[in-house]
């Protein structure tokens, strides 16, 4: 079957790469593109690890055909920091060893900036709510919701305790 | 996943030409939140992908000038739990949807999908079976509307012809003191499928009795049920104790559930009985602050 010629933007860069009908934009991201930032879980939309944020919405890319984002704009993990400065979530994910192994990380850090970028100032419930859909299998949450929340006040421009 | 094609027609006429010509098994994307995950599980086959989001109109919530909503096929879920009107006016529809899946699931998952997946246990069919809600359909003979409860005829099939597919859903106007409400029960609070879902849709007389009422239910048979004796137990009533009883035991009546992981068929048909009797008491106090 023929390949199909993909144009979107991804991380602010326009970006164009060919595709098999059958691949994901998950699979184009790491094995076309080299975006190995965001990460394969499940496949199936429950772990939240491949998680990008897709024309504004926070979407599962496992969960996408690759020929979709035709036209798209992409933010992946690696759109977060700007040069050399990490990104609020990933300063405070540091501070609050808000990870163990990492492999959910880039996906619950794209998850908590789509949830930041509508909500700047989320509940402790909200933003347990809205990451309930990136599961994480060792730090047991809390210190991701904590870096989420300190994350959001230093980008209010609170200080934060 | 195995080899298909892939095609996003930007037309209707075009999307029901493609699925007529189609050769093998065509099937249509939404949100992709079903079909991409069976395809992958090697649960379906598709020879062709047919992605009806390039259509025009496809997505997106209008407000009808006679009271109505119609809602796109390929609106996301995440789009209808943010319209202010269409909450205000069928909240039990908006809570439904927004029941689907995770933040990521919410930004993907549509209604459409959600019914001609055709799962007995598809959250937003019971609410907009409840609802009066009606699938404007299109084909090779133009379009056509049905009430949704039928759409599905088995689990995993649906009334469709192979060249017709879904282009929206029509929610009827809304008088003064009425409303809908749903409830599911799952083990937890996220990510989890129905052991039961219960909508009802009331209308209050102005004395407060109830003058219409429907009641649907999921999981507890092959398709989503209207229970037309659930909603005869509460007309003309209020929800007195009596009354509530008599929702309960119909809506019992009524269930033909499986016994699988999830759930025995003795809890679900008691499950069922409970959540009627919930979802009427909020769908009423909704209805009644709507005066
Ligand atoms: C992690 C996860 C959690 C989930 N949680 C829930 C849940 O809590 N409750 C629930 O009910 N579901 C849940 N689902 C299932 C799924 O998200 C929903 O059923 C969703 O509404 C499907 O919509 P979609 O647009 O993604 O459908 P798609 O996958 O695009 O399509 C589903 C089916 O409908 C057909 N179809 C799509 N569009 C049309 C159309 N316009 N006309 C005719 N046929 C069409 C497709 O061919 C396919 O057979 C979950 C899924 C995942 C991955
Ligand atoms: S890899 Fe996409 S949700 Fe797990
Ligand atoms: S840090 Fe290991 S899965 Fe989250």
């Amino acid at each position: 079957m023929s390949k199909l010629h993909v144009a979107a933007t991804i991380n602010g860069e326009p970006a164009e790469f060919l595709c098999e009908p059958q691949q994901t934009l998950l699979d184009v991201l790491r094995d076309e593109l080299g975006l190995t930032g965001t990460k394969e879980g499940c496949g199936s939309g429950d772990c939240g690890a491949c998680s990008v944020i897709l024309d504004d919405r926070v979407v599962c890319s496992c969960l996408v055909l690759a020929a979709e984002a035709e036209g798209a704009r992409i933010t992946t993990v690696e759109g977060l920091a700007t040069g050399d400065v990490l990104h609020a979530l990933q300063r405070q994910f540091l501070e609050h060893a808000a990870l163990q192994c990492g492999f959910c990380t880039p996906g619950l850090l794209v998850a908590a900036k789509a949830l930041l970028d509508r909500n700047p100032n989320p509940t402790e419930t909200e933003v347990r709510y809205g990451l309930a859909g990136n599961l994480c299998r060792c730090t047991g949450y809390d210190k991701v919701i904590r870096a989420v929340l300190d994350a959001a006040a230093e980008m209010r421009g609170e200080t934060v305790a | 996943m195995t080899r298909f094609a892939y095609v996003a027609p930007t037309s209707v006429e075009e999307a029901v030409s493609v699925l007529f010509d189609a050769k093998g098994v065509a099937k249509l994307l939404s949100g992709g939140t079903d079909l991409l995950v069976q395809l992958r599980a090697g649960r379906l086959r598709a020879d062709l992908v047919v992605d009806t989001k390039k259509i025009p109109g496809m997505s997106g919530i209008a407000a009808e000038p006679g009271g109505g909503f119609t809602i796109g096929a390929a609106t996301p879920c995440a789009v209808i739990g943010e319209h202010a009107g269409l909450v205000a006016a069928w909240p039990g529809v908006v809570e439904a949807a927004c029941l689907i899946g995770s933040t990521q699931v919410q930004g993907r998952a549509t209604l459409a999908g959600n019914l001609c997946n055709a799962s007995p246990a598809a959250d937003s069919v019971p609410a907009l079976i409840a609802a009066r809600a009606v699938v404007v359909v299109a084909g090779p003979e133009g379009q056509r509307e049905v009430a949704v409860e039928k759409i599905v005829v088995a689990p995993g099939r649906t009334s469709l012809a192979r060249d017709e597919f879904v282009l929206a859903f029509r929610l009827p106007p809304r008088p003064a003191r009425a409303a809908d409400a749903y409830l599911r029960l799952t083990p937890r609070t996220e990510m989890d499928i129905a052991v039961v879902g219960c909508g009802i849709n009331l209308v209050l007389a102005a004395d407060g009795s109830i003058a219409s009422a429907r009641v649907a239910l999921g999981a507890v048979a092959p398709t989503q049920l209207l229970v037309a004796e659930a909603a005869a137990a509460l007309v003309g009533h209020r929800l007195d104790a009596a009354t509530l009883a008599a929702l309960e035991a119909a809506t019992r009546a009524a269930c033909r559930p499986i016994d699988d992981k999830r759930g025995t068929i003795a809890y679900r048909i008691k499950v069922a009985g409970v959540l009627a009797r919930r979802a009427a008491v909020i769908a009423y106090a909704r209805a009644e602050s709507r005066r």
